[in-house]
């Protein structure tokens, strides 16, 4: 399988879509993607937190020298987010490929005369599968390891197969730290067990014109689901989109969490989004044509354009096109530019950094360009 | 108090019990380190010779030392309530009856694992485990379910009630991963 990492520096292609935006798959026009997350930590070693930066060094070497090897795809990149640039970091959070907190940098317990920010001297990396970026395991994090696979559509079962396939790889060369009473130990008790997160982003437009999102939303608390914005815990849920997944892994097996997740609560979402999408077809034809081209108008026309405004116009594009009303684009387009407003993405596509009003301008004139206005 | 071994403060202190009689020692950290009780100190561990410090010192985990702190990474309950993480996975032995409540709360009332196990630490978990756990997270479902009924959330029972039909007819692990 893998012959060790690429040697290029980031080896990731940032203007390709990556595959879990490819906006293919079993119901695509309302599940975005799929994503499994196993949150593993190496026996013997104080978790990232707590750890010196001697101690994350070391855990770091271990990981990234046996991940190298240990034939996760056909070829993968290691890239070290200390040494990474910050525009670097922020391309990855943008692609969901590195956490917000992973980016960011956990301060040093022993940095006392280290005036330097943590984004630099907190040894930590992602390694990332190549050329699709389906698999990507984060090193020091909350957790030694978080290992992630990703797809395009409702495809929870063949992610988390994809996972665990990473997890036996993994563990046949690192000492999991384990527990017969919780499983995989964690940083933080409320990922232990299984360790499994399992999730999928839901693009809901027409709950929210309907005005029935917060009825789902409780629906999910009820469930004992998270739902989370865009860029998972903690962040907004900028176009519509959610992040649902389990929020227990103890005391359930991986069938267990897929079967819920599955069998049952994802599919039942579809459903509410489309039967919503149907009504307001039926009841308010006129208003939902006139949202979704407005929002279309704007992005073919418009010269100044916030990052947030795009994702919502790019949210009611995508309805539009979904829907079989708008059929001067894709969904694949309107997922890549989802991506391409994030102001990572488009400094890297315009070659240069560039102040908010600037990029306002930049990010208008894209969107003119790719939606051929 | 002096260390047992040397001239300096003793500031770890460990009680062992072993068939009834209780063993006391009271060392400083520079002897209590070198018996492996506690990871050497943070100076030790900064050592500029040292070019990568080594996984933690071999203690005794699973006791909390006298001062409540975990043996092998000092972590203490209050440091855990205050960052919400713990420090290491000896945290889970030092701290388990607090963290066995911790995860019945976080984790829908279960408090022990089931599903995947690494193969180095022995492949499955034993059946008893897994019908125990079952039939204890039955009777917490057949509880929600008269809560939701009483409560006329409907909805709600409607899901606890297909819960509890798909885990009373649900096979055994080990069948299911057989099949």
């Amino acid at each position: 399988m893998s012959a060790g990492h690429t040697p290029e520096p980031l080896g990731v292609h940032f203007e390709s879509v990556p595959e879990w935006l490819r906006g293919d798959g079993e119901s695509a026009d309302v599940v975005v993607s799929s994503r499994a997350r196993l949150a593993r930590n190496l026996a013997g070693h104080p978790f990232p937190a707590r750890s010196t930066q001697a101690q994350r060094k070391t855990t770091l070497k271990l990981c990234k020298d046996w991940l190298s090897k240990a034939g996760l795809s056909a070829q993968t990149t290691c890239i070290s987010l200390h040494q990474a640039a910050p525009s670097e970091r922020t391309l990855l959070v943008e692609r969901h490929l590195i956490s917000k907190p992973l980016a960011k940098g956990r301060p040093l317990p022993d940095a006392q005369d280290d005036d330097r920010p943590p984004g630099e001297t907190d040894p930590r990396a992602v390694v990332v599968g190549l050329p699709d970026e389906k698999l990507a395991v984060m090193i020091n994090e909350e957790d030694h390891l978080r290992i992630q696979a990703i797809s395009s559509g409702l495809d929870l079962r063949e992610v988390l197969r994809r996972a665990i396939d990473a997890d036996d790889r993994i563990e046949a060369g690192l000492d999991y730290a384990f527990d017969e009473q919780f499983g995989y130990l964690t940083a933080c008790p409320t990922n232990v067990g299984s360790g499994l997160r399992l999730s999928c982003m839901v693009h809901l437009p027409a709950l929210k014109m309907t005005g029935e999102l917060e009825k789902v939303k409780r629906a999910a608390a009820d469930m004992n689901l998270a739902v989370r914005g865009f860029y998972g815990e903690g962040s907004d849920a900028i176009g519509d989109l959610f992040q649902v997944s389990n929020q227990t892994a103890l005391g359930k097996s991986e069938d267990q969490i897929l079967h819920e997740l599955d069998g049952e609560i994802i599919p039942r979402i579809v459903e509410y989004e489309r039967f919503a999408r149907k009504t307001l077809m039926s009841k308010r034809r006129a208003v939902v044509e006139d949202q979704c081209w407005r929002a279309f108008g704007t992005l073919t026309r418009a010269r100044l354009m916030g990052a947030e405004e795009a994702m919502q116009l790019l949210s009611q594009v995508r309805l539009g096109v979904s829907m079989g009303l708008i059929r001067d684009t894709t969904v694949r387009i309107v997922n890549h530019l989802m991506l391409l407003v994030q102001p990572g993405h488009l400094q890297r596509v315009v070659g240069h950094e560039m102040d908010q009003e600037h990029r306002k301008e930049a990010r208008a004139t894209l969107l003119r360009t790719r939606l051929g206005g | 108090m002096k260390c047992d071994r040397c001239e300096n403060e003793a500031t770890v202190h460990e009680v062992t019990i072993v068939n009834g009689v209780a063993t006391e020692k009271n060392l400083c950290e520079h002897c209590a380190a070198s018996d492996g009780i506690v990871p050497a100190p943070v100076s030790e561990a900064l050592d500029p010779g040292a070019v990568i410090a080594g996984p933690l010192a071999p203690a005794t985990p699973g006791r909390a030392t006298r001062s409540g702190s975990c043996p092998t990474c000092r972590s203490t309950l209050n440091d855990f309530k205050q960052c919400g993480l713990l420090g290491c996975p000896d945290c889970y032995s030092t701290f388990r009856t607090h963290l066995t409540q911790l995860a019945a709360r976080a984790h829908e009332g279960a408090s022990r694992h089931i599903g995947r196990t690494p193969k180095r630490a022995g492949g499955t978990l034993d059946q008893a485990a897994l019908i125990q756990e079952r039939t204890e997270r039955l009777k917490r479902l057949h509880a929600q379910l008269d809560e939701a009924v009483a409560g006329e959330q409907y909805e709600r029972a409607a899901r606890l009630r297909d819960e509890i039909r798909r885990l009373s007819t649900q096979p055994s692990e080990s069948a299911e991963r057989e099949s």
